[in-house]
């Protein structure tokens, strides 16, 4: 046996952090109710904390190879750590508006970041699971957090169903692809693959098939998005906030490295699958958007929408490819974190404004508030000098780069129609009268998210080298 | 290792099983409705011998209480279910083996402390 020493935990030194964070939370919660202002700022100092020592990592590959700590994981686990952070601080801000009680929130926030964490590090499937269900099971509790809620309820009783549905489906494609490659090792299916010649057996295309499939319904990629509407709609609007960007992030890591470092034979394959599977969710996203009158509903279509823009960069399979899928994927964090905040900002007790009939003649009222959300609807639409923009350049020309002609010219047609329901909120705001009064204030919590969105989405639209050049030197680090 | 054919021989042994097995239960079903006698009355289709008449339909309702309950009793199932190969490899683990188990066994009795402290164990709130 071997020795185990301080070497061994190391890697995995920031997600015990994060767990001892919840349990502190949780404890203090418990026994001193008089702290409860303080737990979203200690939640938001540990995952800081928790993103200094995951930055500082080094490339090592602990647990015999189940656990890495390279630098792709650890693009992502910036991204997951983000959300954590701004919903939590959003958290802080529903909590004076709407009286938040249950302070389980900001541990289940933390567990469901050392899910995702465990997922960006994952180089064996079964350590990939096990940060899935961990996240998995933190965001089904979350979304049911307003428990007297009718629709909050529902939203988790049907995530919960779909999600162990689709978790079954993931299981039985890896028990099959450990059947016929024998081993749980990514690297290790993919050497055997290689070496045995066994890209075409049928057997390994039905557990890819099936593999492909939960991971679509966990990044909610049609045909497997009908979840995500009513989810999003149903949650309280930080967990939807959360919930289209970290596990969605953390979704893309296992997506990228079970496919392309997994089988990475199968190229032909997956990525003519997945070029289809882009254009129909960008299709059904786009589309169905249109017709909507919620923002938040809207924004759950616009989210499907934008995991069809992310699929893009996977398809093609490069290195090129994934830098741009990562960095979107960042972007999209800061720009969705924004339009999110915005509508928690706009909530008030007991009415939610979600309509976009509230959002009428916001400019005049409110004029801060409507820059903002116009800033972020613009980098959603991908409109330059946005980080929208770049992020969408970036897919696209990595699409383009590896013959994907037909994704991308659908892509392009599906972005100019989500200009409509863009702009459409942007042109309730600017060119109609307001209707009714809407009362709100600027706490910490909210002016930090809002802050850090528009620095994100100004920022990384202005000097975007930075962030593409991250992820591209992530990736050929590898 | 050699090449993985599509079909592995090893499995044809359970390919047959399932096809024997599903084979035997629809023949013997199908095959029996020639030689068994069908004279239904009144005292043959009322409840079997001491069993008595229902009174409601068996699915109903019940108190999501118990459900509380049977999940808490799955949290200290599996602890016993992990308690028990460390038992039995413990004087091979040494002392790593018990920092180890001590950690796992802090976690479950937060989990403990904290659906005390929830009053779930409260039947009567």
């Amino acid at each position: 046996m071997n020795a185990i020493t301080w070497a061994t935990f190391e890697p995995l030194l920031p997600e015990m952090l994060l767990v001892c964070t919840g349990l502190v939370l949780i404890g203090l919660d418990l026994f001193a109710e008089k702290t409860r202002e303080v737990l979203p700022w200690l939640t938001v100092l540990g995952c800081v904390t928790v993103l200094g020592m995951v930055l500082g990592e080094r490339n090592v590959s602990a647990f015999g190879g189940m656990f890495l700590t390279d630098s792709y994981g650890v693009f992502f686990k910036v991204i997951s750590l983000l959300s954590v952070i701004m919903a939590t601080l959003m958290g802080e801000h529903y909590r004076r508006v709407h009286g938040l009680r249950h302070g389980e929130y900001y541990a289940l926030m933390v567990f469901a970041a050392t899910g995702m964490l465990i997922m960006a590090s994952a180089g064996d499937l079964m350590v990939l699971y096990l940060g899935l269900e961990l996240m998995a099971l933190s965001v089904y509790c979350l979304v049911g957090m307003n428990k007297r809620e009718a629709v909050s309820a529902e939203a988790a009783i049907k995530y919960f169903l779909m999600g162990v549905f689709a978790s079954a489906i993931m299981l039985f494609g890896m028990s099959l692809v450990y059947g016929l490659t024998g081993s749980t090792s990514i690297a290790e299916i993919a050497r055997f693959t290689a070496r045995t010649g066994l890209a075409e057996n049928p057997a390994l295309l039905a557990a890819l098939g099936l593999m492909i499939a939960a991971f679509c319904f966990k990044v909610a990629v049609a045909p497997f998005h009908f979840w995500t509407p009513d989810v999003y709609e149903g949650a309280p609007t930080m967990v939807t906030a959360f919930m289209s960007v970290g596990p969605k992030a953390a979704g893309f890591a296992v997506f990228g490295r079970v496919l392309v470092s997994g089988f990475p034979e199968l190229q032909p394959h997956w990525g003519s699958l997945l070029a289809i599977l882009a254009l129909l969710t960008m299709a059904v996203g786009n589309i169905t958007a249109l017709v909507q009158t919620s923002i938040k509903r809207m924004l759950a279509y616009s989210a499907i929408a934008h995991a069809g823009y992310s699929l893009l960069g996977v398809l093609a399979g490069t290195a090129d490819g994934l830098s741009a899928t990562m960095s979107y994927l960042l972007i999209y964090g800061f720009m969705n974190m924004g339009a999110f905040a915005i509508l928690v900002l706009l909530s008030s007790r007991g009415a939610h404004h979600e309509s976009l009939d509230d959002y009428r003649g916001l400019a005049k009222n409110h004029p801060l508030a409507a820059v903002l959300m116009l800033i972020f609807m613009f980098s959603l639409t991908g409109i330059p000098p946005t980080a929208g923009f770049i992020g969408k350049f970036y897919l696209l020309r990595a699409a383009l780069g590896a013959g994907y002609t037909g994704t991308v010219i659908g892509a392009v047609i599906f972005s100019a129609i989500s200009a409509y329901f863009y702009l459409r909120v942007v042109r309730n705001m600017y060119m109609s009268e307001p209707e009714g009064e809407l009362d709100f204030s600027y706490s910490p919590g909210i002016s930090a998210v809002l802050g850090l969105a528009l620095l994100g989405v100004v920022g990384l639209g202005l000097l975007p080298g930075t962030i593409i050049g991250r992820a591209a030197s992530a990736l050929l680090g590898q | 290792m050699t090449a993985a054919p599509s079909f592995p021989p090893q499995y044809l042994a359970i390919l047959i099983l399932i096809l024997f097995g599903i084979g035997f239960g629809a023949v013997t079903l199908y095959v029996g409705r020639f030689f068994r006698m069908s004279r239904p009355y009144h005292e043959k289709l009322v409840a079997y011998e001491s069993g008595n008449e229902p009174t409601a339909e068996p699915r109903m309702r019940f108190s999501v209480k118990f459900y509380l309950i049977a999940i808490l009793f799955v949290v200290f199932d599996v602890e016993a279910i992990y308690l028990y190969p460390w038992a039995v490899t413990y004087d091979r683990q040494g002392l790593f083996a018990l920092v180890e188990m001590f950690i796992f066994i802090f976690l479950l009795l937060a989990g403990y402390v904290y659906a005390w402290k929830k009053e779930t164990f409260q039947w009567e709130k």
